[in-house]
């Protein structure tokens, strides 16, 4: 009864094998990663897309099986996004994501950092300026729980001791995780944030500095403003400066969906985010850095000398590594 | 999509013969690099809601016994410092992981879905259909950051003395990044905006027995009783492709009474006397086989007969 079998029936049982094959390598692949599949099966995996995306073509042209095409359709979708999607290993990523991508990225937002900086100055400048003439607004910039009764009605005794406290030897790790974790959250904040046109971004910026303006004014008016400068500086380094790059990706966002230029807005937008993205990753790490040395550094090191050793130093060591030029071609391929 | 000039598509160009509008208005055209467009289908913001509370509720109960862990391992080391110190450790870093990594780890495996939209058949693409990039999977997964935690922060933060004014203020800030995606056709939230990625479905899908194989079988079983279907010309060129796909659908649901009532509607409209002997399935396998030869033939002269109001 052969002749009576439809075109598009024998179409079918002549490829159907290779269909299959396929999605059993799609499926391998989808359960495992790329590695999980030999290197012939890897071989043949794109040949096998191209057969059945050939036969998806053939098969709308010629064939009537609602299902068959359904089928097709879906197993090409799922080859097409293994076939051509990411499969860099995941080390050449990390590679290449500290290599080039974040500071490429640090470099390519300056504009957007020098404002948060100057944003983060104005807040400070600001709050220093009011502080020191009347003490009461103290209360307005730092909350209650931060100031850890540290406010201006203090003694110099009472603020030299938070200084160079000790009683937190015992939990220096957690200090240092719980620091990481709540700033990370602030700094994601300042990226998401930037969506809304810059402005909650630019405010909390402003307000971040002001904090730290309070603090100043509070510790110099009573003399201590070189310790507090050792106290601050050791981890404000790497963590002012990596909410100012947070800033900055949030900046990026906004800018890019208020002036998208000559591309489309939501093109502009994806293009800044992807960027902005690389750099916040930049910014996780700065900050896992600063948890490390606000949690154990500070607390270890009671010399307000090593202190600002240490701060120059992290200072020099992050501006050179994302600012100095530096050889070599172009960026590697991301993904 | 909009913009594309009319050389850029043939009119002969293949079009959909089966799907309702209102599915269509979801599809979009992915072709690839060999130039076949495999129209693929944008998630409905109900499947994506659905996935997101699904992956909510595996991190929270994932933060239950994270937490419990932790109060057993406190507990069962008698609680001296050291041991609380690392167990304070592996909770805050657990709980930092299960908010912010845990979308970024599942989706940048080769699924490109997490848990929640693989039982949804969802994944991630790229928005103009090439590599899903690492740093495109952490930018929409940073700004979940706005579009979750900013409004539960609001809620919770709720009753404290803030103004009325302010509240709503909040609201309806709130709400332009939570419900963004019912105002935009592609249905992307802003973190797939920001990242230039969509939701895309890519079932699993099995391939199925095919129809005019079956009805092939029966009617040779049949044939061999004497009792073979012979249609005219003017009756298989009573219906389209869509009415064919309606009968694929109603074969392999196999549902009696349907199936007596589309043969019903079938005989009227040919002009078929039913036999004697004559099964409404055997009828319809019958049918079918005759219809897809017939519109299948006509296909390899280049005329596709999409309806039955569309000339034969």
């Amino acid at each position: 009864m052969a002749e009576l079998r439809l075109k598009s029936v024998r179409f079918r049982a002549e490829r159907e094998a290779d269909w299959l094959r396929l999605e059993a390598l799609v499926d391998k692949a989808e359960r495992g990663s790329a590695a999980s599949l030999t290197d012939e099966e890897l071989l043949a995996m794109p040949v096998l897309y191209r057969a059945s995306l050939s036969s998806l073509s053939v098969a709308r042209a010629t064939s009537l099986d609602g299902a068959l095409i359904d089928y097709l359709e879906s197993l090409c979708a799922r080859a097409y996004f293994f076939v051509y999607g990411a499969r860099t290993r995941a080390l050449d990523r990390i590679r290449g994501f500290f290599a080039n991508d974040w500071p490429a990225a640090a470099k390519a937002a300056w504009r957007e950092t020098v404002a948060s900086a100057a944003l983060t100055a104005l807040g400070a400048i600001s709050a220093y300026l009011l502080v020191m003439r009347d003490p009461e607004w103290f209360s307005t910039f730092v909350p209650g729980g931060l100031a850890e009764g540290r406010g201006p009605d203090a003694s110099t005794a009472a603020l030299r001791a938070t200084l160079f406290d000790t009683h937190h030897d015992q939990l220096l790790s957690v200090l240092a995780t719980f620091l990481f974790t709540h700033n990370a959250g602030v700094a994601l904040l300042a990226f998401a944030l930037g969506f809304a046109f810059c402005v909650p971004t630019a405010c909390l910026m402003v307000v971040n500095g002001c904090v730290l303006g309070a603090f100043l004014a509070v510790f110099i008016q009573h003399g201590l403003g070189v310790e507090v400068g050792g106290w601050l500086m050791i981890h404000g380094v790497t963590e002012l400066f990596a909410t100012m790059l947070a800033g900055a990706a949030g900046f990026r966002i906004g800018w890019a969906l208020a002036f998208p230029g000559e591309r489309t807005r939501v093109e502009a937008v994806g293009a800044a985010g992807r960027q902005a993205a690389v750099l916040m990753g930049g910014v996780l790490c700065m900050l896992f850095c600063a948890g490390l040395l606000e949690g154990v550094g500070r607390q270890v090191i009671q010399s307000t000398a090593i202190r600002y050793v240490v701060a120059a130093t992290s200072g020099v060591i992050w501006l050179t590594y994302l600012y100095a030029p530096r050889g070599g071609g172009p960026a590697l391929a991301r993904g | 999509m909009g913009r594309r000039s009319p050389v850029a598509r043939p009119p002969n160009a293949w079009t959909p013969a089966v799907g309702e509008p209102a599915e269509d208005r979801l599809v979009r055209e992915l072709v690839t690099p060999e130039g076949v467009d495999l129209r693929v289908r944008l998630a409905e913001t109900s499947e994506r809601a659905a996935a997101f509370l699904l992956d909510a509720a595996i991190i929270i109960v994932g933060l239950i016994v994270l937490t419990f862990a932790a109060i057993a391992a406190l507990v069962g080391t008698g609680g001296n410092e050291v041991s609380g110190q690392v167990v304070a450790v592996i909770w805050l870093l657990g709980a930092f992981l299960a908010r912010n990594a845990y979308f970024i780890f599942f989706e940048l495996t080769p699924r490109a879905a997490t848990p929640g939209k693989r039982a949804l058949g969802l994944r991630v693409a790229a928005r103009n259909g090439g590599r899903l990039t690492a740093d495109a999977i952490f930018a929409r997964n940073a700004m979940r950051e706005l579009e979750v935690f900013v409004p539960l922060t609001f809620l919770i933060s709720q009753g404290s003395q803030v103004d009325a004014w302010l509240d709503l203020l909040g609201i309806a800030w709130c709400s332009i990044f939570v419900f963004f995606p019912l105002f935009n056709r592609d249905r992307l939230r802003v973190g797939d905006m920001v990242a230039g990625t969509w939701v895309v479905k890519a079932p699993r899908r099995k391939l199925m027995a095919d129809v005019a194989e079956t009805a092939l079988a029966g009617q040779v079983a049949f044939a061999g009783r004497g009792a073979a279907f012979v249609f005219t010309q003017a009756q298989v060129d009573a219906y389209g492709a869509k009415e064919l796909h309606v009968l694929e659908d109603v074969l392999r649901r196999t549902e009696a009474r349907t199936i007596a009532a589309v043969a019903e509607r079938i005989r009227a409209k040919i002009g078929w006397l039913r036999g004697e002997s004559e099964s409404d399935y055997a009828f319809l396998d019958a049918y079918y086989l005759a219809l897809r030869g017939r519109l299948e033939s006509r296909l390899l002269f280049g005329r596709r007969r999409r309806d039955k109001f569309d000339k034969p």
